[in-house]
């Protein structure tokens, strides 16, 4: 951990309530989390737990139809509710976002170079041949080969791997405080994702930014970052410094979660024992604990009402009522 | 014409470079109705050109001694009840049609691709105040408006322009909003919000250049349909007033020697087909040529 000042980022009680097709549901409930500077977060769970949902709130990029409740201070500014133009000066500037697709993620009709310089000009008012200089010095940082001759080439003559290293450098041209990874690796090659996440972790040392990572992969965050939150139906199941949360894992959803991780030498495709159930639909939501559909030591007492969230260890906090099972030796089905 | 260009320029800026560009006219020589509908917009094109510098005879000239002559070679197509000469009437004719089709097309793209990227851009109220504007007016068809405006401002050229620039507005806005709605939903456009990018920057960077080819398209769908207002519009009155010849005017002289002299009206007829048609096959072909999916691979 970093220095011991006030928080960067605090988030307090964040809710978001989404137009879907079946009408208005809670895509996210009761997300609370404070990183200081330097500090890094994962976000993990599984695909449609609300983790895009939630970076999206914090950088300000949720459509006009969201209900955002609760608090997102960034060095004690309050953001919710900051008038878009205001939101357009810190993207990019002091919260940047490195998205999924590198595929999609760049205009197919601009250069690069032009890319990554943008928000430079248009953030720091340099002019267009510093920021081109700049562009080429950051496109060459995150391992573009031959990034002064490649300048001003167009994102379909890159490879997947060489678009996500451009967009990269897009999310890091202003020196931002804080970076979203939202599974920055999830669209590429397995050989690929190993030298982007050291790429980012390289990035984030060096440059001093605090970074939330958001992956569906247990193994990402375990490597990369030094706190993490576990995600299930828009709620954090379970939080704490990455090691005290892989020692004592203390929700059945981050046991099962780990239980169905993908092993090494795993053929891809192979289905591994997984978490009995699928992922509810915002709208199916259970009452109370939005795991009991699926948790094995489901009681009724758990669909009463969201359980609160037991400190089980020092900064480790896990959302269940009977973490007294679930973290007995062994754990639920070990 | 300047369709085919900007087209091309599209197409070099999605892949620049002499090899994306000389590959789109590649394409585009082997696509039959894109070659077809191109000679014929330029044949239209060339018409009305060479009647500013050259006609036969006079497009205004009356010698009702001359009237009605069965063509020779003096009078190529013959001679009209007022005795001008037909030839220098349809290429002079050209000239109205493109000029009436430049304008209220430049009318329509101005206003309905403006309108369109802020209904895009804005969403909320802002949209649909706009869309329900464009439906409002999208209700009244060119003719109806160009009654409406020539019973204010008096028939003619310019009442009939303002009408059917008026009346292509609504289509631009629909084309602009649906197409900037689509590509604003796109993943680059929220990354370029997450660099920082405002509302207006987005849409003259991203969403712009990124349905240009889908405008260029609909513009040359648009002029072919301004032509057909305007040809409608002087046949009844309202449009190009005489002694300005327009192929709706000629059509509309030739109606009363329906019978006696049938070809009079067959010219200008055919004229205002070969424009039509030539523009649909142009936008046909376009639309094929200029499809992302396609132009992009090389
Ligand atoms: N713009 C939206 N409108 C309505 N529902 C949405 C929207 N974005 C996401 N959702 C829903 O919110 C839930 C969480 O989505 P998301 O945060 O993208 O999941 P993930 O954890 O995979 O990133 C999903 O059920 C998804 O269908
Ligand atoms: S609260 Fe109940 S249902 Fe939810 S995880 Fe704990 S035991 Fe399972
Ligand atoms: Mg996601």
């Amino acid at each position: 951990m970093a220095d011991t000042g006030a928080p960067l980022i605090e988030v307090k009680n964040l809710g978001v309530r989404l137009n879907t097709s079946r009408g208005p549901a809670q895509a996210v409930r009761g997300v609370s989390f404070a990183l200081r500077r330097g500090e890094t977060l994962g976000l993990v769970g599984e695909s449609g737990c609300g983790k895009s949902v939630t970076a999206l709130a914090l950088i300000g990029l949720l459509p006009d139809s969201a209900v955002i409740s609760g608090s997102i201070r960034l060095e004690g500014a309050e953001l919710v509710g900051l008038p878009d133009a205001a939101y357009c000066k810190l993207r990019g500037n002091r919260i940047s976002m490195i998205f999924q697709e590198p595929m999609t993620a760049l205009n197919p009709m601009h250069t690069i170079g032009h890319q990554v310089a943008e928000p430079l000009r248009r953030h720091t008012g340099v002019s267009a041949t510093e920021a081109r200089q700049e562009a080429i010095a950051l496109l060459d940082r995150v391992g573009l080969p031959d990034a002064a001759k490649r300048v001003d080439a167009y994102p379909h003559q890159f490879s997947g791997g060489q678009r996500q290293r451009i967009t990269i450098a897009m999310a890091l041209a202003c020196q931002p405080d804080v970076l979203i990874a939202d599974e920055p690796t999830t669209a590429l090659d397995v050989t690929i994702q190993g030298q982007i996440l050291d790429l980012i972790a390289d990035l984030v040392a060096e440059r001093g930014m605090s970074m939330i990572l958001i992956s569906h992969d247990l193994g990402v965050i375990a490597e990369n970052v030094e706190r993490m939150m576990v995600m299930y139906g828009g709620t954090v199941v379970e939080s704490g410094t990455t090691d005290a949360v892989f020692t004592r894992m203390g929700h059945p959803y981050t046991q099962g979660l780990f239980r169905a991780r993908p092993r090494l030498g795993a053929r891809k495709g192979t289905r591994l024992t997984t978490i009995a159930g699928t992922v509810p639909e915002l709208a199916d939501l259970p009452a109370g604990c939005t795991f009991a559909d699926r948790c094995a030591i489901v009681e009724g007492r758990c669909r009463a009402a969201l359980p609160a969230v037991v400190d089980v260890g020092a900064a480790h906090g896990v959302r269940c009522i009977r973490t007294d099972v679930s973290m007995a030796v062994g754990g639920v089905g070990a | 014409m300047s369709a085919p260009l900007t087209a091309s320029a599209g197409t070099a800026a999605i892949a620049p470079g002499a090899r994306p560009a000389t590959g789109f006219w590649r394409r585009a020589l082997r696509h039959r109705s894109f070659v077809l509908g191109a000679v014929l917009s330029l044949l239209v094109l060339g018409a009305a050109l060479l009647s500013l510098v050259w006609t036969p005879w006079s497009a205004y000239d009356i010698d009702v001694a001359s009237k009605l002559h069965a063509p020779s070679a003096a009078h190529w197509l013959g001679t009209d009840v007022l005795g001008r000469d037909i030839v220098s009437l349809l290429l002079v004719g050209a000239r109205s049609t493109i000029m009436v089709g430049v304008i209220a097309v430049g009318i329509g793209l101005t206003f309905g691709v403006g309108l369109g990227l802020i209904a895009a851009a804005r969403k909320g109220w802002t949209e649909e105040l706009i869309m329900r504007m464009s439906d409002f007016t999208f209700a009244f068809p060119a003719v109806l408006s160009a009654i409406m405006l020539a019973a204010v401002a008096g028939p003619g050229m310019v009442t009939s322009i303002t009408a059917i620039g008026i009346f292509q507005i609504p289509t631009f806005v629909r084309v602009t909003r649906g197409s900037a709605n689509a590509i604003w939903a796109r993943e680059f456009v929220l990354a370029a919000r997450a660099a920082g990018k405002g509302s207006f920057r987005i849409t003259i960077e991203h969403v712009l250049p990124n349905i240009l080819s889908i405008l260029v398209v609909q513009a040359t769908i648009q002029f072919a349909l301004a032509i057909l207002a305007e040809a409608a519009l002087s046949y009844l009155g309202l449009g190009t007033q005489p002694p300005q010849p327009s192929w709706g005017r000629m059509l509309n002289d030739a109606q009363t020697l329906l019978f006696q002299s049938p070809m009079l009206a067959v010219y200008p007829g055919v004229a205002i087909a070969i424009a039509v048609l030539g523009l649909n096959l142009l936008g046909d072909g376009l639309r094929d040529l200029l499809d992302p999916r396609l132009a992009r691979e090389r």
